[in-house]
């Protein structure tokens, strides 16, 4: 399956700017089904991680109160063109994804 | 026999270390108490072990005035402190209200955007850690729909 999570990265020096999208549903677990009445059970990203070759640059830790198909963006200092930049993901029922992008 | 003793308790001291290591390295277990807190000083406690924060002007808290929809409120965090480890956003009338919560490590600029969930009108805090302490700013932001289901 192809990566659902996007990933733009602007080099500015040696400052690198991370804009991410992902696609998931962030089910709150407070959610009915309109039809039937039963309660949607919760199902999010707990965790986020971002890595510039093998270096932890953001760890995102996130509830519930995160909105759908979630944005994040941050930035950090010391990458160069060609390096790879890695964003993973894994949710609450062990469900990942993960997409890597070579900067420059 | 008491050599033996000796080398089996190296070993499972040396055993522990490698094990402790990547966890204290990474530090990124989910911190599930701090998340399930219904209560913000609850989730401070939890995650930071302590919820008195210092009010800062040195941090900037971007977040709209009035949110039209309460399930997509865009929120940014900026500051000028130094030695910035973690920056929380802290929603005090959600049901929950640790939204999230970046960890950054040395290198990482203390500079994060992300979009939240609100339920109802309620202060927004920013909460920066450092390495003197606990910083954070709060603003009043105005939900006209709620986000949070039901």
């Amino acid at each position: 399956m192809a990566s659902k999570i996007k990933v733009r990265v602007k080099l500015k020096g040696d400052v690198a700017e991370v804009k991410t999208l992902m696609m998931h549903p962030m089910e709150t677990g407070a959610r009915k089904d309109p039809d039937s009445g039963a309660t949607i059970p919760a199902h999010h990203i707990t965790e986020l991680t971002f890595r510039n070759n093998d270096t932890q640059v953001m760890t995102v830790h996130c509830s519930t109160a995160v909105s759908r198909d979630p944005y994040f963006s941050f930035s950090y200092g010391g990458a160069k063109a060609g390096d790879t930049l890695s964003v993973s993901w894994v949710d609450n029922t062990g469900g990942t994804d993960s997409v890597e992008t070579v900067l420059s | 026999m008491q050599l033996g003793r000796r080398l089996f308790l190296k070993g499972g001291v040396a055993v522990a270390a490698l094990l402790a290591l990547p966890r204290a390295l990474l530090a990124s277990a989910w911190p599930e108490p701090a998340f399930a807190s219904k209560a913000a000083s609850n989730a401070l406690t939890e995650l930071y072990g302590t919820d008195q924060t210092t009010p800062s002007s040195a941090i900037s808290l971007g977040a709209p005035e009035i949110a039209e929809n309460g399930a997509v409120v865009p929120i940014s965090v900026e500051t000028s402190l130094e030695n910035v480890q973690s920056v929380s956003i802290v929603v005090e009338k959600n049901p929950r209200p640790l939204a999230v919560s970046f960890e950054n490590p040395p290198g990482t600029l203390p500079d994060v955007a992300c979009r939240i969930k609100m339920g109802q009108t309620s202060p927004v805090m920013a909460v920066v850690k450092t390495d003197s302490g606990l910083f954070s700013v709060s603003k009043e932001v105005k939900v006209t729909i709620g986000g949070c289901g039901g």
